[in-house]
């Protein structure tokens, strides 16, 4: 059965429209409709439910070590504080999952995994558990809301003392107080837009809703669901477990290289990235520059051949056109070579462009 | 939702309006409301031969594909192309936004009235 989130009965009073997703029942739109809550995060400022996410605590004194055995990042010098991305992969080389490590002390690290991994990844670290590490799927306890956009510092120093507001991207800060209610709060999001992500203790994320509501009232703060969440991070490129990575694709055919460290001693999946090099296959974006909509799992083409597929695709509502992100054969991508996409039995002529579609100016 | 008197409505959520032996075709506000943003709009040629209960096309959101299907068989006399360039329209004004304009008509789908549609869909 789905779960509910604490914050079902909030989206239901505010008019979302409840789908499915990842085992919870959560809103995919409210009334204003994915393309304005798109551009709501894009120029103003949005609030997402997503409490659906996992978090697993690791604690202890090899618990760094641990870290550095099953992710492909390096966290030796994450310190307290901070924040950092990392795919976790299996020994074939392909991706359990994509997660967030917060580095809350010394031996204690907070681990945020996509929602329907969660009990995934958690049978997976305490498999491939290390003495001297405790491991804890904490996800009940915890509600989290995403405030997203260029105003979201602006909203939330209302609600929050600025000595609780993290200054820099992929930082966070872990005893904060938002009015009375113990939260941790990161400068972190899944939008391509400056924002934060906060963290609660499950009862209180409805009284956090409606003060960050209230306090973005006038700078045009409005409730935003999955649709938008997915067209925000397609537009800024970033992967989505199941689409652009899976137990197959490896970070690197992703092209999520940046957070895999070849020159760490060894973590798991190494020897099979390693014998994977160069390349078969790499991510790639795609614009549309006939007509029609790109979806995942559609046939990509060039001179009349195969090179590989779609793995997410839709009209992009900032950028105002449709574009998608592919894997294709490493010889055939290349960025400004025409392609053809096969939707539906319709050839659409697309451009091979590079990633991510959309970067905002800092 | 509001649903025209003047109009005939289908199972599948498409509108008809006859006008002598031609007839427009186009989406109910019901679909429109549950597709959400249109973005996309893809139609057959005028010429082109429509089947009563076939798809003729289809309309694209930001989430979702749907066919569009045609209450008529016929002959494709005329296309919308102002839906080509912006879906939008099918959103904002659903009866207005006629996809296609069919000639020839020689058979046609069980037929709801406003009053049974909107019973239908409510």
């Amino acid at each position: 059965m789905e779960k509910k989130t604490p914050l079902y009965d909030t989206h239901v009073r505010y008019g979302g429209k409840i789908v499915e997703f990842g085992g919870f029942l959560l809103p995919v739109q409210y009334e204003a409709g994915v393309k304005a809550e798109h551009m709501a995060v894009r120029t103003k400022c949005g609030l997402f439910d997503v409490s659906h996410m996992g978090e697993i605590l690791v604690q202890g004194p090899k618990a760094k070590d641990f870290l550095n055995l099953i992710l492909t990042n390096d966290y030796t010098d994450l310190q307290p504080g901070f924040a950092r991305y990392s795919p976790m992969c299996n020994e074939n080389g392909g991706t359990v999952d994509d997660l967030i490590v917060y580095m809350k002390a010394e031996n204690d690290y907070f681990v945020v995994v996509n929602a329907a991994n969660t009990d995934k990844d958690f049978a997976w670290m305490c498999d491939h558990k290390i003495d001297g590490v405790e491991l804890k799927n904490v996800s009940d306890e915890y509600g989290q809301v995403a405030l997203q956009g260029p105003l979201a510092e602006k909203i939330l120093k209302k609600v929050v003392d600025e000595k609780y507001i993290p200054a820099g991207y992929y930082t966070c800060i872990f005893d904060a107080d938002f009015k009375g209610i113990p939260v941790m709060i990161s400068r972190t999001g899944y939008t391509g837009e400056d924002g934060f992500e906060i963290y609660m203790p499950a009862a209180k994320a409805p009284d956090v809703w409606e003060a960050l509501m209230t306090a973005g009232k006038d700078d045009g703060l409005i409730p935003c669901a999955l649709g938008a969440r997915d067209t925000l991070r397609m537009e800024a490129a970033m992967p989505l477990y199941g689409h652009e990575l899976n137990d197959e694709i490896s970070p690197k055919t992703a092209g999520l290289g940046f957070a895999v460290k070849m020159d760490k001693p060894d973590f798991i999946g190494k020897a099979a990235i390693e014998a994977d090099q160069p390349l078969k296959h790499r991510r790639v974006g795609l614009k549309v520059t006939g007509r029609g909509i790109l979806r995942e799992h559609l046939d990509v083409y060039r001179d009349g051949k195969v090179v590989g597929h779609t793995t997410s695709g839709t009209f992009l509502p900032y950028l105002g056109s449709s574009y998608a992100m592919a894997i294709v054969e490493s010889g055939a991508r290349e960025i400004g070579a025409p392609c053809q996409v096969d939707v539906r039995g319709r050839m659409v002529d697309c451009e091979m462009v590079g990633l991510p579609f959309y970067k905002r100016e800092k | 939702m509001f649903y025209p008197k003047e109009l005939k409505y289908t199972k599948d959520d498409e509108w008809i309006r006859f006008e002598g032996d031609e007839a427009y075709v186009g989406i109910t506000d019901y679909a429109q409301s549950e597709l959400g943003d249109l973005v996309f709009v893809n139609l057959p040629e005028v010429g082109d031969e429509v089947v009563a209960g076939e798809a003729f096309g289809d309309v694209e959101s930001v989430k979702a594909v749907a066919d569009v299907m045609c209450p008529v068989t016929g002959v494709v006399l005329e296309l919308n192309e102002e839906l080509l360039d912006d879906a939008s329209l099918i959103n904002s004004d659903p009866y207005g936004s006629w996809f296609i304009k069919v000639g020839s008509i020689t058979d046609k789908e069980e037929l709801m009235t406003s009053e049974e549609y909107d019973a239908y869909r409510g």
